[in-house]
């Protein structure tokens, strides 16, 4: 209900400034139209997401997912750095029902919580969640204090433990900071999947704006049941997860 | 009891040069360290992913930690009025500051981009616990600061008591700032407690007046002014009395975590099953860190021994790092609880592996030699210490 009218508000305040604008200066509505649709403004009018169906998603899934970020993202190629060292983006987990012994594989990445503590304890603003609910890290603030690692319940986050080379266009990775998924926001603001998702063939994994009633994701998390990891910590996640 | 006088001391002698360059070489050493781990990268370190916080954040938190205790002499004179403490006032503001500056020091130089600092000064979140010690620390030094500067000018001193309390006032706020960086950790088996505020403020008064108490007796040592038994055991008491104190929470700490089934594992794992992290806590902490000063500071055996206080104040010094590492570095190689209810087979969930290296060892003691230098070269050009605390100077209740 709370999102609702939220959203409601938003939807009516937007309407009362762009009201405004067009009194105030035709200049400014030339300029609204002509920006092409990429750059419009993000707003909390979407909130991305992600379903991960553990029944259908199987190891080598799994393996097409963490190498497909790798390749979008550049993380994984450091020389230097130890195992317990080298980015991790997205893991690969197994688990045990201690009381079933049911066995569930799933892919584990930032969670995109909406009450994300690695934001709240940032000293620097550099872990920032945009308006669309997904979680960042901006690298010419961070000062590489790893305080976000300690608060993240999920082990999301990576710290850069050597100097890199030939970093992607649009992921200037850098030593001495911290990163984590970005739900490929360079490729969603464009209109596309994020990377993980278009590895995959089926549905067993589901991308899309979790407050938007057509999508398949929203649909469907309304059909099946489906849990956040660690959902006691009340972090309303952004990724969602069944069958576990 | 007679009219105190300030003076600084001679700082001429071969020994003062000899610990200059001792402490200097420490601190070289230290640079050099960060040089490396800078232009490498923190791979050369121990630290991981899972391992964030390594050993130069043990030192860095003890040295603040320790910082605001240091401050404990000046407050118990000022704030609660206590006569004979009040000749260490002065010493008791310059040993704080000294120490914060050599913690923050280490915090700040091992940041993944230290470069970056002006950031941190321009860029606040102020929902964040440690943008708020940043202006705590900040604070502290200025009203410190200003607390001195009414000690020493005489027209001044008439404020000193107001704003002793007020530093006494932020020093409590700020360690329960640092301990508060641990206790709203909510995602963490071996933190998200609220004692852990109140412990670091207990700890503070422990690390802080055993640093406080070496620094006294060597400087007069070296110095060779006199210095009275009537300081000297009360200081010890004082102590004896911090240390149990320390023991005390930590003994609720652990005992509360034990109630609460979810924590169960955490508490096996240090107190029992941790390996170096068991050990660290047994014998660095209880053993050598607290039960053995207790016995120092109480057995009559060894009861109003100088040497044996020395002593007792080194081993709390020790078993306060090996209780910050257990804190630190054990908390975080313990992994969160990811499934509750759920073994993980692969890919999370097993201990952390830390090996402190050479260089992070470096940098923190650099950060202790820091504050060693900063506080031998401010009583060479500043009155910090009396030129006597012989009995009859110091004890308002002597009687000759
Ligand atoms: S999963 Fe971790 S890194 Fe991602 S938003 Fe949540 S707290 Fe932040
Ligand atoms: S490491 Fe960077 S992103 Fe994380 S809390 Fe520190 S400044 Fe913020």
């Amino acid at each position: 209900m709370k999102e609702l009218n939220r959203r409601e508000f938003i939807k009516s305040t937007t309407v009362a400034t762009a009201g405004v604008a067009t009194i105030a200066s035709g200049i400014s509505l030339t300029t609204f139209a002509a920006e092409p649709k990429e750059t419009n403004p993000v707003t909390n009018e979407k909130r991305w997401g992600m379903l991960i169906d553990t029944n259908k998603l199987t190891e080598t899934d799994i393996d097409d997912m963490v190498n497909a970020c790798q390749e979008e993202q550049g993380w994984g190629e450091e020389t230097h750095s130890n195992a317990d060292q080298k980015p991790s983006w997205i893991k690969k987990v197994k688990v045990k029902d201690t009381a079933t012994q049911r066995i569930s594989n799933l892919a584990l990445m930032c969670q995109h919580c909406e009450e994300p503590p690695c934001v709240d304890v940032c000293p620097t603003n550099a872990s920032m969640k945009r308006e669309d609910g997904i979680v960042l890290v901006d690298r010419h603030l961070c000062i590489g204090c790893r305080y976000c690692m300690m608060a993240c319940p999920y082990d999301a986050r990576s710290f850069v433990h050597e100097e890199l080379t030939n970093q992607k266009e649009h992921m200037p990775r850098g030593k001495g900071t911290v990163e984590s998924c970005t739900m490929c926001v360079h490729k969603v603001d464009k209109g596309e999947q994020p990377a993980c998702v278009e590895a995959l063939n089926g549905d067993a994994v589901i991308f899309g704006d979790l407050l938007d009633p057509t999508s398949n994701i929203h649909q469907t998390l309304k059909r099946v049941q489906s849990t956040q990891i660690r959902a006691d910590l009340n972090l309303n996640t952004g990724v969602r997860y069944s069958g576990i | 009891m007679s009219i105190i006088r300030y003076e600084q001391t001679q700082g001429k002698s071969l020994g003062f040069y000899a610990l200059i360059a001792g402490l200097g070489a420490f601190v070289l050493a230290a640079l050099a360290s960060v040089y490396f781990m800078e232009h490498n990268g923190h791979h050369v370190t121990g630290m991981s992913n899972h391992i964030v916080w390594g050993l130069p954040h043990v030192f860095a938190l003890f040295l603040i930690v320790a910082a605001s205790g240091a401050l404990n002499i000046a407050s118990i004179a000022s704030v609660f009025n206590k006569k004979i403490y009040k000749p260490l006032s002065r010493l008791s503001g310059l040993v704080a500051l000294a120490l914060l500056a050599g913690g923050l020091m280490v915090l700040v130089l091992d940041l993944g981009r230290p470069d970056r600092l002006i950031v941190a000064m321009t860029e606040y979140n102020f929902e964040s616990i440690f943008a708020w010690n940043i202006i705590l620390y900040n604070g502290f030094f200025l009203i410190v600061g200003v607390y001195l500067w009414m000690m020493f000018e005489r027209r001044m001193n008439k404020y000193s008591r107001k704003v002793g309390i007020a530093a006494f006032t932020w020093r409590l706020i700020l360690t329960t700032g640092t301990g508060s960086i641990f206790g709203f950790l909510v995602a963490r088996q071996a933190y998200d407690a609220v004692i852990m505020a109140p412990m670091f403020v207990v700890m503070s008064f422990a690390f802080g007046l055993a640093f406080f108490v070496l620094v006294l007796m060597a400087s007069y040592k070296w110095t060779a002014r006199p210095l009275g038994d009537a300081i000297v055991n009360r200081l010890s008491n004082l102590l004896g009395v911090f240390v149990a104190a320390v023991m005390y929470f930590v003994a609720v700490y652990h005992l509360g975590n034990l109630y609460l089934a979810e924590n169960s594992g955490v508490e096996n794992f240090i107190l029992m099953d941790g390996g170096i992290y068991t050990q660290l806590f047994w014998y660095g902490q209880i053993i050598m860190g607290s039960l053995l000063p207790l016995a120092l500071l109480y057995s009559p055996a060894t009861k109003g021994n100088r040497s044996m206080l020395g002593l007792a104040s080194v081993l709390i010094i020790l078993g306060g790092i090996a209780q910050l590492y257990v804190i630190i570095i054990g908390g975080q190689a313990y992994p969160m609880e990811l499934f509750p209810g759920k073994e993980i087979l692969e890919g999370y969930g097993t201990i952390a592996a830390y090996t402190p290296t050479l260089p992070e060892l470096m940098l923190g003691l650099g950060g202790m030699a820091v504050a060693l230098i900063a506080i031998t070269y401010l009583v060479k050009f500043l009155p910090f210490l009396p030129e006597s605390l012989a009995d009859n100077v110091a004890d308002p209740h002597h009687k000759s």
